[in-house]
Parts: C-alpha cells; structure tokens; sequence
C-alpha cells in the first residue's frame, strides 16, 4: 500500500512536470510553422484513443526533445501526417518479431512501453540477423530484424513478396586499444592506418605512419594484437563494410559479411569477448558498439571522417552520418563513411523487415503502426540506451516506406 | 563400458541361462515390461537414425559443393564462399589432446585417493566436491577462465618462451594468454571432475580381497594399487577417460571464450586455436546464405564422425588390452 501511494505520487508529479513542458514547448516552436506539426500531430494523437495518464506522459515528451534536431530539415520535403494511431485499429493483441541482436536493449524497452500504451505483446526474438532474415523468408514471424541488408539471392528467396527494409536507429563503433600511458580520444586513427593494420600491413605501434599521424605520443614498440569478433555479427559486418569503402585492398582480399576470413589475430566471443582481450592484451586493437565502450570505460581512438575531421565515436555522430541527402528511398544502405561532415565514419542502420505486400489485414494495420510508433515516439528511447535516434532525411525516407505497406493494393497507413 | 565393468568385478556367479530367451513367457506385467524397454533400446536407435538422416540433409548442399575435400580444406571465407575445415579439426583434436594429458593423471590420483585413502570422514564431503564441479555450466567455467585463467596463462606463457622460446611448441605469441594451452587447461579442469566421478565408483567396486590379498604378500600400498587395483579396473578406467574425451570434443562455450578462435593451422601450444563446436555455435546464428548453413551442419556432420571413430578406436583399445575380453563373464 505504502509503496503504491509513493509510485502514484511520483507519477502525479512527473505528469505535472511534463504537461508543463508541453505548453511551454507548444508555445514557443509549434505556432510559427505549420509544417512542423507534422511530428506533434502523430504524438498527440496518442492520448485520443486511449485514457490512461501514462502515454500522454510518454509520448508527448518526443516532439520537445527531437523539435530541435527536426528543425533543420523542415526545408526536405517531408510528408505531412495527418494522424496515425499508435496502436493497431483491428484487435491485434500479439505480434512477433526476430532479428538482429544488436538493437535487442533497446526494441526489448521500446515495446514494453508500446505494451503499456497499448495492451499488445510483441515479442522480439534476438535470435542474429541472419536467423531473422530466414525467419521473414518462411514468413513465421510478423517482422524481422536485421543489421545487415539482404542480398539478391535472399530477396528471392522471400515467400511473400518485396521485404521492406524501414530504419529504426543507427549505431556506431569504437576503435579501442590498449596502450599504457595513452588515453581516451588521444590517440588518431584514420581509415588507411586502420585498414592496414587489421590487414597486418601495420605490426608495431611505433609505425612511421601512426607516428606522423600522433607526433605528440609516445608509442612503444609493440605488437600490434588484431581482435576482431569470432561470432557472426552485425558489428563485423558494419566495421568489414567500412574497410571494404575505404580500402580496395580490403575489399579484395577480405570483403564485408557478418564474418570474413580475417587475416589476423584473434577472435573475442561478443563485444565482450573483444573488449576482454583487447583490455588484457597489451598493444591490443578491436572494435565494439559504441555503447559497450561507453558503458565499460574502454579506451576508444578518434576516427578520421570522409571530410577529414577527427571524432570521438558518439551517437550524434551516427546520426548525422544517417542524415544525408543522397539516402536512397528504399533506404538499402551502407553508411559508413558518410558524406556528412560531422559524420563518424563507422555507423551503421537496424533495420526492421516487412512485408511490402501484405496478406492478414489486422496484422498489417498492426505492425505498419508499431513500426510508425517505433519510429516517431519510440525513439526517445534510443539516446538513453546509446543508440542514435534518426533525424531529417532519414525518417523521411522510413515514413515513406511504411506508407508502401499495402494491403489488397490499398496501403495499410494513410 | 562402466557398467560392463560393474559385471566383470560383481562377486556373482556367471549365468549361463539369458533373460533375453523367454521373452513371453512370463505373465502380462513381464510383457509389458519387456516391450517398453525393448522400445526405449529402438528410440535411442531411432534418435541417432534421425540424427545423421538430418545431418546428411542439412549438409548435403555443402557435401555437393566441396565433397570430401571438405575435411582437409583450410580457408573458411564467407565472403567468397568457400569453405573447408581442417583447421578446426586439428584446433578439437589437440586441445582435447592436452585436456586428457592434464587431466588422467590428476583425476585417476584423484579417484585412487577418495576410494582407497580418504578417511570416512573426508570422502562424503570430497564426493560431493567432485559430483557438483561436474554441475557447474560450462560457461561460468569459461568466464572464470577468460578473467582469471587467461592472465596467468600469459605470465606463464611469457616465461616460458622467455627461458625455452626455442622449443617448436613454445614458439607462438606468448603475449595473447588465449589459445591452446588456456583451451587445453579449462578443458582438463572441465573434464576432470567426470572422469574423476566415474574411475571412483570402479575404483571401489573392485572386491576388497584384491587389495588384501596383495598386501598380505607383503606388496606396499603403491605397488598393490598398480598391481591388483588398477589391472583389474583398466576397461572401466579407459572408459572413464573416453567419457571425459567425448565432454572435451563437444565442449562449446568455455573453449570459445578462452581459446582465441583464430581461423588458421596451429602451430605451437600459444597459438589461438579454433574449435568445431564454437565455430558452428558462434557463427550460426549470423549465416546468411544456405550454402554457409549448410557448410556449418558439413563441419557438425565430420564432428559426429571423428567421435564415431574415436569411440570405436576406443572399443579396440579396450578389447586389446582385456585381451579380447571386456569382462570375466561374457
């Protein structure tokens, strides 16, 4: 009893705080354009179906935090909604999904709310992305995940048609290593040296080529240990995408997958493993997602971009390397090495997988609108979790690809 | 081959008659009996049936992309698609290699000590130790040996190409702490506990005149051991080992986490070494394409067949050295 009185009184609050914050936010930005209700429009019509205090609390706190990353890009032309439902409109209780293993935190958080705000159990199961793949192919689940985009041979195998790729979030990765007496974000990396050594070009820290690059480091004459993950993962295959862009050795010899033949040292079990060996080994190198650096405190490099810069891995960086203008509609790619100048230059989409055409209609209301709500109000979620929540082209390009689910021709969302 | 064993050095007289010749003769509890368990003996049948029938289908795009050629090819590339195994299968072999070399000596000394020497007192307490080691998930095993093995394999790895840096198995990166020598170790600590379990109980069921009966003739205790004890359990103890063999085949997780998982022929004791178990744990879940599936299950098929073949080695080795008979009634 205690304890329910306390919860409600914190939510009281938090309410209080938040309706607040509405009025302040909808007063200042929300009056002079009329085209940016685009995004509070989906939010607000949130509470219309539904009575409960804790979605108005939830959703409607999106719009004040991503108003002032969307204000840029009011000049794109971005469709304008006129409302769409968060929940499904035809009795849908349950769904399922599998994929990728890699946005698990985060879906696992995003659809527990989306169960609060809307009684429907979606059960995510992070069985990797090629498991995902397969499973949308035989059509047992209602969506898939997937780090990596299906090839040619993949798509045709798809019982059901056309399989839209719809970006949620994009990560990035860290460059960690371990060497006594140099810090975070001390030493620099660029996409050349990094090749070459995960090719073995480069053996010793004390290289000319690092030391021209760091000439305010004192770098030992170690070995250079190359980890690298021994699991298949979307990780790897974001990072060996990477390499293949920026080194045509790279690509010839080794290529992108989710794992490759690598031609050196060893292989960590998860990002764990890698980080592991790479804080025990000295002279060590590896790669891991970004949120696993942050949370355990590894030491990261700073990565030259496309544009020259040097940058910390961060998700503001993912974003912006997510946000360009020469995004494909169908969104099928790799952007890694963006054009965007403020862009980390390893970053990386999840995608979900649907169907484009779909068959069971209360199934394609329901997962066209939990993946507009992934996609609109879930994505508060992702800065917390470390995952960078998409921004201006990129969610553009995602809202029209959920308009193309259709259903008996008609499209699911309108 | 345990409970052979336990036929062999059972006090009873041999039984010439078998219950297998009168089947229905019995009444209706005793037929009911005799089918259910004749059904049990069919299903473990059926079960390894089903097993290899699935194993050929699964690998069977595989097994017609690279043939036989499979087993010794030594690149694995998902990238372009070609894949041949010999690596792994050297990295399996001799890790478990280095497991049974660590752990016999350690665990038969064991087993000898808690069924002979123990105290009363001391030998319930150290069972229970050993049954429940054998107990533990083979991924906390590998957790504690990726934080507190790993480092003090590389110090002793260090030393040792440091002083005998010469020597052909000393000769690899000493500096990594993973690999065969960190794979070799948890896998003789996984394994230990098993063999030690077993050889105990067969230790102890050889008849108490044995023993007597040597140190009556004045033998010492060591020689009495060697002599009566040992001799006299050496089928079940060999089974015992193979047993701990067969956990140090299959093992997965613990080896994945120590072992450096490199892809490439190993050539010294701190080389990473590659598994077949992890390669096909690690990277199933991530295979997107059919042929690399099914390459995936080939390397599961030839996994099943080295154990095939080494349990059979096994059944010759035993029947060499019982001179062609398992136990006294056969």
């Amino acid at each position: 009893m205690k304890k329910s009185t306390h919860i409600s009184k914190i939510a009281i609050l938090i309410a209080a705080l938040t309706v607040s914050s509405i009025a302040f936010t909808a007063c200042s930005s929300d009056e002079p354009t009329p085209t940016a209700t685009n995004v509070p429009a989906t939010a607000t019509s949130a509470p219309v179906p539904t009575s409960t205090r804790v979605p108005a609390v939830t959703t409607t706190t999106t719009p004040a935090t991503a108003t002032p990353t969307r204000a840029p890009s009011t000049a794109t032309p971005v469709p304008t909604i006129v409302s769409t439902a968060p929940c499904p409109t035809k009795g849908v209780t349950e769904m399922t999904g599998a994929g990728a293993t890699f946005p698990f935190p985060l879906y696992s958080k995003m659809l527990n709310e989306y169960n609060k705000l809307c009684s429907v159990k979606v059960n995510y199961q992070s069985i990797g992305s090629g498991g995902g793949i397969a499973q949308v192919q035989a059509q047992t689940v209602d969506f898939g995940g997937s780090d990596a985009i299906m090839s040619a041979t993949q798509k045709t195998q798809a019982k059901g048609g056309a399989v839209l790729h719809i970006p949620l979030v994009a990560g990035a990765e860290a460059i960690i290593f371990n060497l006594p007496g140099i810090e975070r974000s001390q030493m620099k990396m660029t996409s050349e040296i990094l090749a070459n050594i995960y090719l073995k070009n480069i053996k010793k820290w004390n290289d000319p080529a690092i030391i021209a690059l760091n000439p305010g480091l004192t770098l030992p004459n170690t070995d250079i240990a190359v980890v690298h993950r021994s699991d298949g993962s979307g990780t790897t295959f974001i990072f060996t995408s990477y390499l293949s862009q920026v080194s045509t050795e790279w690509k010839d010899k080794v290529g992108a997958a989710t794992s490759v033949r690598w031609p050196g040292d060893i292989g960590g079990q998860g990002n764990e493993g890698v980080a592991n060996q790479v804080k025990q080994i000295p002279g060590a190198i590896g790669y891991v997602e970004l949120a696993y650096a942050k949370q355990n405190n590894l030491k990261w490099t700073q990565l030259q971009n496309k544009s020259g810069k040097f940058l910390d891995p961060s998700i503001e960086g993912a974003a912006a390397a997510a946000d360009v203008a020469s995004l494909p509609d169908n969104m099928e790619v790799v952007i890694t090495n963006s054009d965007n100048p403020n862009a980390y230059p390893i970053s990386g989409f999840t995608w979900l997988l649907i169907y484009e055409n779909q068959t069971h209609e209360a199934k394609a209301d329901a997962v066209a609108r939990m993946a507009w709500w992934m996609l609109h109000s879930g994505q508060q979620y992702a800065t917390p979790l470390d995952y960078a929540p998409l921004q201006g082209a990129a969610i553009a390009k995602a809202e029209a690809l959920l308009k193309r689910i259709t259903i008996n021709g008609q499209p699911v969302l309108k | 081959m345990a409970g052979r064993n336990t036929i062999a050095t059972s006090p009873l007289p041999a039984q010439k008659t078998k219950l297998s010749d009168h089947p229905a003769s019995a009444n209706w509890g005793d037929r009911i009996f005799y089918n259910l368990v004749r059904l049990s003996a069919l299903f473990v049948i059926i079960l390894s049936s089903l097993l290899v029938i699935e194993l050929f289908h699964g690998s069977w795009e595989a097994i017609n992309k690279f043939g036989i050629g499979f087993i010794w090819g030594t690149t694995w590339d998902p990238v372009k698609e070609e894949f041949g195994t010999l690596p792994t299968i050297i990295g399996t072999l001799v890790k478990s290699l280095l497991a049974l070399i660590i752990a016999v000596p350690i665990s038969i000394g064991a087993a000898v000590y808690i069924a002979i020497f123990a105290p009363k007192w001391l030998r319930g307490p150290l069972s229970y130790l050993v049954e429940s080691l054998a107990a533990i998930p083979s991924v906390i095993f590998g957790l504690w040996g990726l934080f507190v093995l790993v480092p003090i394999v590389r110090v002793i790895q260090i030393w040792l190409k440091g002083h005998f840096g010469w020597f052909p198995l000393f000769s690899g990166p000493a500096v990594y702490g993973v690999g065969v020598l960190a794979a070799g170790i948890i896998l003789a600590i996984m394994i230990t506990p098993i063999i030690t379990a077993i050889s105990r109980d067969i230790i102890r069921s050889v008849p108490k005149s044995q023993m007597e009966g040597m140190l009556a003739l004045g033998a010492t205790r060591w020689e009495a051991i060697r002599k009566a004890i040992l001799p006299y359990c050496r089928v079940g103890l060999a089974g015992a080992v193979i047993l701990g063999l067969g956990r140090a085949l299959g093992e997965t997780m613990a080896v994945t986490m120590v072992g450096g998982n490199a892809f490439a022929l190993i050539t010294s004791l701190f080389d990473p070494v590659h598994s077949m178990a992890s390669q096909i744990a690690s990277e199933f879940s991530e295979a997107t394409y059919s042929l690399y599936i099914s390459s995936l299950i080939y390397v599961g098929l030839v996994l099943f067949g080295i154990t095939i073949i080494i349990n059979i080695l096994a059944q010759i080795l035993i029947w060499k050295i019982s001179n062609g008979k398992v136990g006294i009634i056969e």
